[in-house]
Formats: structure tokens, C-alpha cells, sequence
């Protein structure tokens, strides 16, 4: 690992992007305009007193979701062009290592993201009101952290795609099922015991039940730590299965 | 072996060590056979032209010496290592056919960005750009330049690391002739700084600016010889001419022995 090679790399991958306004303001504004639906959708709905809105429990998982679909597509299309345009074999021919063009583009893309979920935040608190006990900084936190794992999944996909056709059909394949299971529509402990075995094999599982954790407790608990850590072992273990995939000889 | 390649003596006097020395290089892709059996070396701090047929393996040639082709069978060694080896990526320089830059970036973020990987400055950054003559669009995105100023941004990357081995796949495609003659007379001085330039062409009046000229035909090396020696050959003071002479003579020896 250099860290100045993965800083030339974080930065070039933010000058692309600086190049390309249009997709700033869609990475910040969607989330935004979204969860105003997400707010409206449920704006007449009346709870019994003490059950938390439905906007409290849904609006907050979206704040985890948004950056992870996001990056995810974000990586996988631009390391795609990585990949075709023949400058990922150019780079490989230099002194860069690998870790140091993953990384890099983790730090680019997270910083990106978690821009993207301040605004989605205060959005959601001081607009909507969102109500939890836990310290909205935990919320970014965890935000940021589904960041990488979309932009690691992001990676190692576009392995498996030689189009960018391809690469966007990943997003049915990667990340709805793991939406469908996460415990956004159906509580995890609520679903019969194969989906749940499914959705206890998938990282974003984990973000939510440190969302609930977070939602649930006005200090950190253990177990929302735990989660954390889950998911940092993720990314890790995706980035690892990357890594092979960024070949330096090809037949 | 039946192919015509000419015994080394018109080897260049002064270098001891080689630039590239390859020795039964064999590479099949699919069944075919690109690269069957090449012996050559190139000597470093002279220009090399690589030359052929289209087809005839130049580009997976080159790909085997900077190492990034998987190679059948035989060795290839770049200034006493394998090809490939950990230690010549700072060494070695690779431009690839097809320009390999961010289109989204501008010439200098390109070639800032490149030679970040080779711990290079603003200034060696900048002497780059000057050097592929791209001074006053150094600040305009790569997307918006024309198709011969577009190789030249691909140039300038592979220029800013300053390799003392550059592997060029035809870099003068699509270029004016003042530009190409300007380029010819850069890779001139890189070669008298003991620069060693392995330079595919299909322009064969270049050829007249290589020290020694490596024939290529379906994976063959038809001969190694100097561009004298080549016009000799193919009895004719054209190159071209000269070229398609051995070219033929090739086929009829091979039509006459099947």
C-alpha cells in the first residue's frame, strides 16, 4: 500500500465526477426529493401514542439504503469504463498495487457518499422532523459504511460484466434481494427460516439492524458495534474477492 | 526452422546489455497461433521498429515484452528480468494502440494523474504536454480534443515516468506530418539518452528512423536487419516496395514447400 498512489487515485476519481455536474447534484438531490415522497406517502396515517411513525422506522432505513444503491451503480459503470477503455491495464503496467486503486476509489466514493447522506440527514431531521433516540452522527456513520459496501460490491461486479448494459442488469441480481430481505418490509425475525437465513448472509441485513439499534437506544449499544463490525468484515471480504479480478496479465 | 530470419550480424556495435532479449516465444489465443517460436534481441538505447501485415502479432508481441500477455511458452527478458517483473513497472513505458486516458479528465489531470504513479512533479508533468506539443490545450477535457490529439494525450502519460524501455503501438497513427517528424527526431534524442524504443508502424517511410527493423508475418519473424539492409534485401530503395518484396518472396517459399 502507498498512500500517495491511493491519494492520486481518491483524487482523480473526484476530478471525473467534478467534470460532471449533473451526476453531483442527482447523487445529493435524489435522496433528498425521495424522501419527501417517502414522508407524504404516509402523512395521514394515525399510530396509537408511543408507536413511532412509520416515517421514523422507514425514512431512517432509506437513509442507509440510498448511498448503497447509489455507489454501487456509481462504481460498478465507472470501473467498467476502467476496464474497456484500457486505462485499468495502462495503471497496472505502473508501480501502483492494487489495494492502493481499491482503496482509492473507496475513498473517493465514500467521501461522495457521505455528502450525499448529511444532506439526506438534516433533510430528514429538520424538514421531516425524523424522530429517534439515537445520535443522528451514528446515522451518517453507518450511511457511509453502506457506501463502501456498495462501492466494494460495485467492484467486483463489474468483473462479470463487459458492457455497461450488463453491469446496471447486476443491480435486479445484487442489491434488490438484499433491499427485499433487509428487514425494510418485513421484520427479519418475522420471515419464514429460509429468507431468514438468506437475509443473515447479506451485509445490509446488518446496517439495518444497527439503524434499529441506533433508532431504539440514545447511547451506542454493543450490538449496534457489532453490527458495525459485520459489516466492516464485508467490505473487507468483497474487496478481497475483488482484488484477483484487476488482472495484470491477460491471454 | 523455414522461416527467413537473418543470422545477427549486423548486430549495432555498442551495447553490451541487451534492451530485450526473447528466446522461443510462442503464444496461442484460441487454438490460433499468434507468436510461434520469435528469437530476437533488441538492444537498448536504439530505436526498434516493429513491422508486419496487419495480424501478423506486432501488438501481442509488444503486450509479451511489457508483460501484461500470457505467454504459451519461451522467455522474454527486459533489461536482465523477466518481462513483467514487479521492478520494471517503473521502467518500463507502454502506449497502447487504442489511447488509454480518462476522457473525462483534462490533458494535465491525465498526465498528473500517470505520473503520480512515477512520484513525478508539476514540472516533469508540464515538459510532457510540451513534448506531444499539447501545451495550450493542456487544460481542456480530453473528450473534446481531435483523434491525433488524443493519442498524443496517451503519449504524454506514458512520457511523464521517462521508461528507459518504450514499448510505442503505432503512435504516429492519424498525425500531421509535421507533428510525426517532430515526434521522430523526440524519440531520436530518447534513444540518444539511452532510451531503448520498440516502435510499431504501418507507415513504412518510418521505418527509415529505426536503427533495426524486426519483420513480422503471421507470427514469424521474417527477418531482423537494419533499414539498409532492407532495401538491399527487397531490392528497392522504397521501403514499402522493398517490404512487399520480402513479403512475397515469403509466401512463394512457403506456396512452393506446402
Amino acid at each position: 500500500m502507498n498512500p500517495r498512489m491511493m491519494g492520486a487515485t481518491a483524487a482523480r476519481v473526484l476530478r471525473q465526477l467534478r467534470g460532471d455536474p449533473r451526476s453531483i447534484a442527482l447523487i445529493l438531490v435524489v435522496p433528498a426529493v425521495l424522501l419527501t415522497f417517502v414522508y407524504y406517502l404516509f402523512e395521514n396515517e394515525t399510530m396509537p401514542p408511543g408507536i413511532p411513525r412509520t416515517f421514523d422506522r422507514v425514512g431512517l432505513m432509506m437513509l442507509a439504503i440510498f448511498p448503497f444503491v447509489v455507489m454501487f451503480l456509481v462504481t460498478s459503470i465507472t470501473m467498467l469504463r476502467e476496464r474497456t477503455s484500457g486505462t485499468l491495464e495502462r495503471l497496472l503496467t505502473t508501480p501502483i498495487h492494487k489495494a492502493d486503486l481499491l482503496f482509492g476509489y473507496a475513498l473517493a466514493f465514500s467521501m461522495m457518499a457521505a455528502l450525499q447522506s448529511l444532506v439526506a440527514t438534516a433533510v430528514a431531521y429538520w424538514v421531516f422532523g425524523l424522530d429517534i433516540k439515537g445520535n443522528p452522527g451514528l446515522v451518517v456513520l453507518v450511511a457511509v459504511l453502506n457506501s463502501v459496501l456498495g462501492v466494494a460490491l460495485g467492484l467486483l461486479c463489474s468483473a462479470f460484466a463487459r458492457t455497461e448494459f450488463q453491469a446496471v442488469q447486476f443491480m435486479p441480481v445484487v442489491v434488490i434481494p438484499q433491499i427485499l430481505l433487509c428487514g425494510l418490509f418485513v421484520a427479519r425475525d418475522q420471515m419464514n427460516s429460509v429468507l431468514e437465513a438468506v437475509s443473515n448472509v447479506l451485509p445490509l441485513s446488518y446496517s439495518v439492524d444497527a439503524l434499529q439499534e441506533i433508532a431504539g437506544h440514545s447511547t451506542s449499544t454493543a450490538a449496534m458495534w457489532a453490527d458495525v463490525l459485520v459489516m466492516i468484515g464485508f467490505v473487507l471480504a468483497v474487496l478481497l474477492l475483488a482484488s484477483p479480478t484487476l488482472r495484470r496479465q491477460t491471454p | 526452422m523455414s522461416h527467413l530470419a537473418l543470422p545477427h550480424d549486423n548486430a549495432p556495435s555498442a551495447p553490451s546489455v541487451p534492451g530485450v532479449e526473447v528466446r522461443g516465444l510462442s503464444v496461442r489465443r484460441a487454438k490460433a497461433t499468434v507468436l510461434a517460436g520469435l528469437n530476437f534481441s533488441i538492444p537498448s538505447g536504439r530505436i526498434t521498429g516493429l513491422l508486419g501485415p496487419s495480424g501478423s502479432g506486432k501488438t501481442t508481441l509488444m503486450r509479451a515484452i511489457v508483460g501484461v500477455q500470457r505467454i504459451t511458452s519461451g522467455t522474454v527478458r527486459v533489461m536482465d528480468k523477466d518481462a513483467g517483473d514487479p521492478e520494471l513497472r517503473r521502467d518500463v513505458g507502454y502506449v497502447t494502440q487504442a489511447p488509454s486516458v480518462y476522457r473525462d479528465l483534462s490533458v494535465e489531470d491525465n498526465v498528473r494523474y500517470f505520473g503520480a504513479m512515477h512520484r513525478r512533479n508539476r514540472a516533469q508533468v508540464r515538459e510532457a504536454i510540451d513534448a506531444v506539443g499539447l501545451t495550450d490545450l493542456a487544460r481542456g477535457r480530453t473528450a473534446d480534443l481531435s483523434g491525433g490529439q488524443f493519442s498524443r494525450v496517451s503519449l504524454a502519460c506514458a512520457l511523464v515516468s521517462t521508461p528507459r524501455l518504450l514499448i510505442l503501438d503505432e503512435p504516429t497513427v492519424g498525425l500531421d506530418p509535421v507533428l510525426r517528424a517532430e515526434l521522430w527526431e523526440r524519440f531520436a534524442r530518447l534513444a540518444a539518452g539511452g532510451t531503448t524504443l520498440i516502435i510499431s508502424s504501418h507507415v513504412m517511410e518510418e521505418a527509415s528512423h529505426c536503427d533495426t527493423l524486426l519483420l513480422l508475418r503471421d507470427g514469424k519473424l521474417l527477418a531482423q536487419l537494419t533499414p539498409d539492409e532492407l532495401r538491399s534485401r527487397g531490392a528497392s530503395d522504397d521501403l514499402e516496395l522493398a517490404f512487399l518484396h520480402l513479403i512475397r518472396a515469403d509466401i512463394a517459399a512457403q506456396g512452393g514447400a506446402a
